[in-house]
């Protein structure tokens, strides 16, 4: 069945009149309904199961209620009739940085994607509205047979691969937004590494929302194989827009037999955007899945990566910031499931809220029957910066197995008179005491970056904290 | 005679309601090195707090001069550019900064303009080879797991990095074995000169073996009832802190019986 023709016509010669002059062939009108999802699948191509997977992920988008937790009130405030579910860019995918159109460079420039950032992008997938429009591979990495490509063409030119493992680590039915990223993703990135194989340098995509009330569904699937290493960098930054935009990406991950995975993102949406991401990793006999996951921006941000360490010996870490400032709530946490004997999680959550704004840390430990020799640690500091911002913490465990070491231990506390008395005495005005004080508290994230995501950060806090002192 | 560095003019201190300070005066010249002497509990650190500028010692009464400038009504970190430095009793730890990091930012925001790299890591260096200790600490957080001696030293290897024009040194030799005491000693003295102040708080005698005072006051109940010269020190040493309280006693008495 192909999608009404009348659809297929629209904004033909589209011309978004904003920001870059993209040219458009296609743009999809506003609100969620079969013929849309019908027509995304059409216009990209795809087997009749993707179809189909989209369309059953409709219908429990569509039946499932709302969550009843996170910040209810923003969530209620998306509507859902007032969103694109899908753009596609004229341009076609560029294989090398020559071939990447200017416009689109000239919104890297904007962005500010620092030099040393750049040279990266030789290996690098950019999103650019709904689609991957470049995409190149090192040379390198294609002589070790890694796959790296935007979600798409890995469904195009991987099918056997991507058709085992997609939503099979998060299913449609996991959550609302899960089922929603499942009937209309686009792009996002598919990366598999052959046994054995350590990609030396970290994988990296920019991705950013350009159009207004677009939402973004990446999906994303990484696929580990036995004894393999691979580390994703995922960065994030957005213009601001007047209205709001919706962000709910599904990221899956699988660590097989002694593979070592390491997701990391930085995330400084606009502070309209809703970002509401799934995030899980599935790790086997003795592999390790590490989420570093940094969140700065968005209005709303539920993020709950998690680890199911399904082999014996396996390991999951999560390693987290967030910042929230006004208006802004960061509603962020862990899920460390040890299904398995001798599994080893590891959960370390840092926020900082300031003017108003609220963090919360909701988390799950979860060791199943027979799952022995089980050790959690999780800690979760929070730094408030005033009176008027909040900080909460709701732990969850469920523990059915005695032989376990689980410890939980939280932390709130407020920028130190006595600390910033210290530093001003050495000649640091108040407001770049407390900016140190702030860079100190996330070190622990930043000495895990790439020295210039580090960087960016620093910068992303330093803009934070301008004015807002004193 | 020249201009002060530092005047203190009647100063009373209250912290949270409580008077803490009730008229202190002291005058320090350029080239000087006082000592301030007193028992726990006395008001020397309150003194050197509110000298400093820490935001809960409120002044009720009094004036401090610094190179004949107001400096209550200066922020600490004005203060801190002014020339004047506070090694503390109890440094404070910064987790997730770096000494040099800290150090780094501190020059430029006092001087205003910033070092190369290179000549601050040589700086720095030195500094940490004076004071005996390791390089490895420019990488370490600041005062973060330090023991009570490496806290101390740290604040005089920031005390030579900064050069200032006053420093006061809050019972920077408690928490120093022998060694350390000299060493630090040694070390004030050397970045101390023809143009600088220095204010040793202490109440052991020891310190000042190596640092030699010019004159010595003492501190009882928030007020400097005695200055003398060295030998106050060593007759302190001698016979302890208890037959100043007595005569301080008997001069409030006769104060009471005159008032
Ligand atoms: N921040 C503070 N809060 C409450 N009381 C204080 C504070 N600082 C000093 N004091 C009180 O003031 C008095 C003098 O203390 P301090 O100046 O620390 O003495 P010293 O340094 O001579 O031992 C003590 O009684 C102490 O309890
Ligand atoms: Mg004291």
């Amino acid at each position: 069945m192909s999608a009404p023709q009348s659809l297929l016509d629209v904004g033909t010669e589209y011309q978004y009149g904003f920001r870059d002059e993209i040219e458009y062939v296609y743009k999809a009108e506003k609100g969620l309904t079969r013929r849309v999802v019908e027509m995304v699948s059409h216009f990209k191509n795809e087997p009749d199961w993707m179809r189909e997977f989209r369309l059953r992920a409709l219908e429990i988008f569509l039946s499932k209620p709302m969550p009843t937790w996170g910040n209810t009130q923003l969530l209620n405030e998306i509507n859902f009739d007032d969103i694109y579910y899908y753009i596609k860019p004229a341009e076609k995918q560029g294989r090398t940085w020559d071939e990447v159109p200017a416009q689109i460079k000239n919104t890297f420039e904007k962005l500010g994607i620092p030099e040393a950032e750049r040279k990266f992008l030789a290996g690098v997938s950019a999103q650019y509205e709904s689609e991957v429009v470049y995409h190149s591979i090192r040379e390198d990495l294609e002589r070790q047979g890694v796959i790296f490509m935007d979600m798409d063409s890995g469904l195009r030119e991987y099918p056997d691969i991507v058709r085992r493992w997609f939503g099979k680590v998060i299913p449609p039915a996991d959550n609302k937004f899960a089922a929603l990223n499942s009937a209309v993703w686009s792009g996002g990135s598919f990366i598999y590494v052959p046994p054995g194989v350590h990609v030396e340098i970290p994988l990296q995509a920019y991705f950013r929302i350009n159009a207004e009330n677009m939402g973004q569904f990446e999906r994303t699937l990484i696929i580990a194989d036995e004894g393999s290493r691979v580390h994703y960098i995922e960065g994030c930054t957005a213009p601001i827009y007047s209205t709001d935009s919706l962000h709910s990406a599904v990221v899956e991950l699988v660590a097989l037999k002694g593979a070592h995975i390491r997701y990391t993102t930085v995330q400084n949406w606009s502070k309209n955007v809703y970002n509401l991401v799934t995030k899980r990793g599935v790790a086997y006999e003795d592999a390790t899945i590490e989420w570093v996951d940094g969140n700065l921006g968005s209005k709303l941000t539920m993020k709950y990566p998690s680890v199911y360490m399904m082999g014996k010996g396996a390991r999951g870490d999560i390693l987290s910031i967030a910042f929230a400032g006004p208006g802004q709530h960061q509603d962020a946490g862990a899920k460390m499931v040890h299904a398995a004997p001798y599994t080893t999680s590891t959960v370390v959550s840092k926020s900082i809220s300031k003017g108003g704004g609220r963090t919360t840390y909701r988390g799950l430990v979860q060791v199943d029957e027979g799952a022995v020799g089980v050790k959690c640690n999780v800690r979760c500091d929070a730094l408030l910066l005033d009176d008027i911002s909040r900080s909460d913490t709701y732990p969850t465990m469920n523990v059915k197995e005695d032989d376990v070491r689980i410890e939980h231990e939280a932390t709130v506390s407020k920028v130190g008179e006595e600390q910033l008395f210290y530093l001003m005495s050495r000649g640091l005005s108040e407001q770049e005491a407390t900016t140190m004080i702030i860079n100190g508290f996330f070190e622990p994230f930043a000495k895990e970056l790439p020295l210039e995501y580090a960087v960016e950060l620093n910068r992303l806090i330093a803009l934070e904290m301008e004015g807002s002192v004193g | 005679m020249s201009q002060p560095l530092l005047e203190i003019r009647d100063l009373h201190v209250a912290v949270d309601g409580k008077p803490i300070l009730k008229g202190v005066n002291l005058t320090i010249h350029r080239g000087e090195i006082h000592a301030l002497m007193g028992r726990n509990g006395s008001g020397k650190s309150t003194l050197a707090a509110t000298l400093m500028g820490h935001p809960r010692y409120e002044v009720t009464r009094g004036e401090v001069l610094f190179e004949g400038q107001n400096v209550l009504e200066m922020e600490v970190d004005e203060r801190a550019r002014a020339g004047i430095f506070l090694a503390f009793q109890y440094p404070v730890a910064i987790p997730g900064v770096s000494v040099a990091n800290f150090l780094r930012s501190a020059l430029k925001s006092l001087h205003g303009e910033e070092m190369s790299a290179r000549e601050f890591r040589n700086a720095l260096k030195a500094e940490f080879k004076a004071l005996h200790m390791p390089d490895g600490f420019a990488s370490r957080y600041v005062n973060e797991g330090f023991s009570g001696g490496e806290k101390k030293r740290l604040e005089i290897v920031q005390m030579g990095m900064i050069k200032p024009k006053l420093a006061i040194l809050d019972e920077t030799d408690s928490g120093l074995d022998i060694d350390g005491v000299r060493i630090v000693s040694e070390n004030v003295n050397r970045i101390a000169s023809e143009d600088t102040g220095v204010l040793v708080i202490t109440h052991y005698q020891r310190i000042l073996r190596y640092i030699r005072p010019h004159f010595v006051h003492v501190m009882v109940g928030g007020r400097v009832v005695r200055s003398g010269d060295e030998s106050l020190a060593h007759e302190l040493e001698q016979r302890g802190y208890d037959w100043i309280l007595q005569e301080v006693g008997a001069e409030e008495k006769t104060l009471q019986e005159v008032g």
